[in-house]
């Protein structure tokens, strides 16, 4: 198709709408806003991991000439601010009263009259600690001689959070009992940070004229911000606008509400004007969302012949300080409890344990899909743990094992209907890609003579489970995962669409305007795409966990099919037939057996608001809402192969190749697509090859910037290698699936699996992310070690 | 305080700053040249990328004093009477972007990279922008997009001059 022709009829590679700012630098970020009068907000951060606060002393501070006022937590107490809810339904410091509890806390907010001179008041401030025993390493929070890190708590004795289990604990215990083969892993999905290029910030400004607050800020999530904001203040919503302006990434870690954000609501209070305050990115590093951290114990069993019978999993997670976990109420470990995979299997049962310790809040974030990147890398290197003892190649137990199209809808032993997928043909496609049998002769030739690096081959055949969720059993906070949509035509036919959900980059304003266009065959170019602006677009949850297209994509085409019915009645006012009479094709009614007599989307709107006489019944304009609830998850699936180079020498790992085929099924827009799968694959060498964030044993953190905290370059990454397969959802209105987080979820394992492979001849059977040189190297050496504890 | 005299985007301003202040704040919250953002502290992102001089500085470690006298070209400067640069073009071509962040600089920096090397092989583009980080794209198609800005400006030269 050319372009012409893909812009008329909706689906297809578009060129992105949202380019011509960026290109040109005329993206509206939140640090490019300026308001008359504005002031300039920074946070004092405490140095210490767990100590107890004696004193803040703010009168240096608040003595110089720039600054305008020093809020402490003593301040917001006053208020009943001191503390904020969490998504966990946890409650979070926002300015320390008590105690601190991780290194990097929020003690104190100065506001000034620009960003250096509040940055000179922070060191004026003078605070003193007590220093307590901080808990570091989370294998040892449930210790008797743990210190309580909430002790905020009246009554609290340790530091567990919860226990929670999903599938059938007797079942998977009997299939244990009487497997032939059991093989067990210890494996740690190391802390690491989604680190968006632009931090977390907000331009807060209270009107106490009209008694409204506006707030611009880094949100995913405007309209469920904006509800937490009226609980947490006490201002109505409908004195409340929340606005998201163009977000430079998010990947998570904007989904909740940070200290930074209250400090600066009840700084525009209390100075009357404007303030703005953005972190720096050490900030953004170490107290906003970090991602991961589960530490988990995985169990399978099988026949000797390679038949997979079941899986059994622990895991303890370690929530740091406060629960601000985000995910649905009901699910405290998100949908970890779909780790039994793409594999059919008897039984399965999975435990997990949460626990505090002096770090960060966070856990959900960094398109892990409310857990699933943890329980992707779970199950599918225990498939390759299983592949070594067996003696099997982990392609052939796959194939062996993988669910078979017809049993879908599948009913999983833990509690899931996957939607639909053709798995073997995925798998099949991407090792003849990878020329599989090919590569598994270099490997061979290359450990018999002995020459050049080690290579290795990974494989990874995720399933994931995205657009969350049905209202009855999924909610954040009492509010039901649906979403709005709302479409209004132009007299002259161009549009406006109105979107719960909040673009970060994924391409929402052409992608939704592309649905229109699919279903009202109007030019995508005449749909304008309005969203994160609470006063302009319907309530709905926002986007991640990759919902966008699962669930307001799904309301975009509900709302424009019913302006498309609408559409019929007045046409058929127009032509004078009844509308049984009309038939569709892209852009037009016409009367059936006589295309030439029929009424183009423009003319209709033109008529909607027109002189035109309407059916009874018949309000006139041409526009809709609608709310969608989506029936049931949408379950895309991928084959990642992963080809390593591995120098025994030094450790150090090369991604050679990196083939990776996904079904997302249909695609609105495959440009878009593929640049999501790029990037996520980025995502996935980065973790397994270079990030993790350890702490030290004061609890200091050490990786509060780039210097240590290393994102993948342009030369770490390979020039990806992309397959497609096609496997309609079949409950979702255009038949596509989710697709954002799917590399995210699907490339560590793929990446760990070939470096493991590669090192088969060490007959080493597990090593833990970040691959590093210096631990691949200790792993060679059979010594590897914790990469989450500097603790000799 | 000391006075500099700086051409920003072929603008000539003069103005009284503080020594400490860098240049990326200078353009951005005195010039009100805010399409080119802070991505880190460390000097690792490279998203404040601007040319001084015509050579890719990281603009987060530069002093505004230290801009005295030179000429600063931002993404904002780019093209000539509404048109885009080539670079940017191709950016939009290839899908080179999707939050837009690390764009200003990725494009500067790439117009930096040719004019080193007007026909770079995809090694050189990857090393060349090693300084700039992305989070979005996996890098595959800002690669592209800068061998596809190559190819174009070595076709129309004497556009790329004028621009």
């Amino acid at each position: 198709m050319t372009e012409t022709q893909e812009r008329h009829h909706g689906f297809g590679s578009m060129r992105r709408k949202e380019d011509a700012r960026f290109i040109r630098g005329k993206g509206n970020f939140i640090d490019d806003i300026r308001l008359p009068g504005m002031l300039y907000g920074a946070v004092l951060r405490s140095p210490h991991a767990h100590a107890r606060l004696v004193s803040v002393d703010t009168s240096a501070a608040e003595a110089h000439p720039q600054v305008k006022a020093v809020i402490t937590g003593a301040t917001l107490a006053g208020l009943n601010l001191a503390w904020m809810p969490t998504l966990s339904n946890d409650v979070q410091a926002v300015l320390a009263t008590d105690k601190v509890r991780y290194q990097g806390q929020e003690v104190a907010f100065v506001i000034a009259d620009n960003h250096y001179a509040a940055r000179d008041a922070l060191e004026l401030i003078d605070v003193e600690y007590e220093a307590l025993p901080p808990v570091v390493d989370a294998r040892r929070a449930l210790d008797d001689d743990a210190a309580v890190i909430r002790d905020d708590v009246e009554g609290r004795t340790d530091n567990h959070i919860f226990d929670w289990e999903a599938g059938d604990r007797d079942r998977t215990n009997q299939v244990f009992d009487g497997a032939e083969v059991v093989v067990a892993q210890d494996m740690l999905y190391p802390r690491v940070h989604p680190a968006p290029l632009e931090t977390c910030g907000i331009v807060a400004d209270m009107d106490k004229v009209t008694g409204k607050l506006t707030v611009w800020t880094t949100t995913q999530a405007p309209h469920a911000h904006r509800t937490v904001y009226a609980l947490v203040a006490g201002l109505p919503e409908h004195k409340i606008r929340v606005v998201a302006p163009d977000i430079g990434g998010g990947f998570g870690n904007k989904v909740g509400i940070y200290p930074g954000y209250v400090c600066a609501i009840v700084g525009s209070i209390v100075a009357g004007k404007p303030v703005k305050w953005v972190e720096d990115r050490s900030e953004n590093l170490m107290t906003t969302s970090f991602a991961r951290d589960y530490h988990m114990h995985g169990e399978i069993a099988a026949t000797r012949d390679g038949r997979i019978r079941g899986l059994r999993v622990k895991v303890l997670a370690d929530h740091g300080a406060f629960n601000g976990t985000a995910q649905p109420t009901k699910f405290p470990a998100g949908f970890f409890h779909v780790f039994t995979g793409s594999y059919d299997m008897e039984a399965a049962h999975c435990e997990v344990t949460g626990v505090y310790t002096n770090k960060a809040p966070g856990g959900v974030a960094y398109a892990c899909s409310f857990r699933i990147t943890e329980a992707a890398y779970l199950v599918e290197r225990m498939i390759d743990v299983l592949a070594l003892e067996l003696d099997m190649d982990p392609a052939e137990l796959r194939l062996k094992n993988l669910l078979k199209p017809e049993q879908f809808p599948y009913q999983s032993t833990t509690g899931w209907e996957y939607d639909s997928g053709d798995y073997p043909r995925t798998l099949r496609l991407a090792m003849d890609m990878a020329g599989y049998e090919d590569l598994r002769r270099e490997q061979a030739e290359r450990r018999e003579s002995g020459t050049g690096p080690l290579m290795g081959i990974g494989i990874s055949f995720f399933t994931e489970a995205v657009g969350a969720g049905p209202r009855k059993h999924m909610d954040i906070l009492g509010l039901g995962m649906a979403d709005g949509a709302e479409l209004r035509i132009h007299p002259t036919g161009k549009a406006v669409l109105r979107i719960s959900v909040q673009t970060q980059g994924q391409g929402h304003e052409t992608t939704f305007a592309q649905i229109v266009a699919h279903e009202l065959g109007i030019p995508a170019d005449d749909v304008e795409v309005v969203h994160g602006d609470t006063d302009q677009t319907p309530f709905g949850l926002g986007t991640y966990g990759s919902r966008s297209t699962p669930v307001s994509g799904a309301a975009t085409a509900v709302v424009a099919r019913k302006v498309r019915d609408r559409a019929r009645i007045v046409a058929g006012a127009m032509l004078e037939a009844a509308v049984e009479d009309l038939e569709w094709e892209p852009g037009r009614w016409f009367v059936r057996g006589d295309p030439g007599s029929g009424a183009t989307m423009q003319e209709i709107a033109m008529a909607a608001h027109g002189a035109l006489e309407l059916p009874e019944g018949v309000e006139g304009h041409l526009d809709a809402t609608t709310v969608y609830n989506p029936p049931n998850l949408t379950f895309p699936f991928g084959a990642y192969i992963c080809v390593a180079d591995v120098d025994p020498g030094t450790g150090k790992v090369t991604v050679r190749r990196f083939i990776a085929v996904d079904d997302c099924g249909v695609r609105i827009n495959p440009m878009i697509v593929e640049g999501q799968v790029h990037g996520g694959l980025a995502d996935g060498v980065g973790m397994a090859l270079m990030q993790v964030m350890a702490f030290d044993e004061d609890g200091n953190h050490l990786g509060a910037s780039f210097m240590d905290y290393l994102l993948p370059t342009s030369m770490e990454c390979p020039s990806w290698e992309l397959g497609q397969t096609v496997t309609l959802s079949p409950h979702h209105p255009l038949g596509a699936k989710g697709v954002g987080e799917s590399a995210t979820v699907g490339s560590p394992a793929a990446i760990v699996n070939a470096v493991v492979d590669a090192l088969k001849p060490y007959g080493v059977r597990h090593a833990d992310m970040p691959l590093t040189p210096a631990n691949v190297w200790r792993v060679i050496q059979g010594r590897p070690f914790r990469t989450d504890l500097a603790i000799p | 305080m000391p006075r500099v005299k700086v051409e920003v985007d072929g603008v000539t301003y003069e103005d009284d700053v503080e020594p400490r202040l860098l240049l990326i704040h200078y353009l951005r919250d005195r010039l009100g040249k805010v399409g080119t953002p802070v991505g880190c502290d460390t000097t690792n992102c490279g998203a404040c990328t601007v040319l001084l001089d015509g050579m890719s500085v990281k603009s987060c470690s530069v002093l505004a004093v230290q801009a005295d006298g030179h000429q600063i070209v931002t993404v904002e400067g780019l093209g000539i009477d509404g048109e885009l640069h080539p670079m940017q073009r191709a950016f939009h071509q290839e899908h080179a972007l999707q939050c837009g962040f690390c764009t200003p600089g990725m494009i500067i920096a790439s117009i930096d990279l040719l004019r080193e090397n007007a026909d770079p092989s995809e090694e050189e583009i990857r090393e060349g922008l090693e300084g700039n980080l992305c989070r979005c794209t996996g890098y595959q198609n800002i690669v592209r997009a800068v061998r596809t800005a190559a190819d174009e400006m070595r076709r129309a030269p004497e556009r790329e001059a004028a621009s």
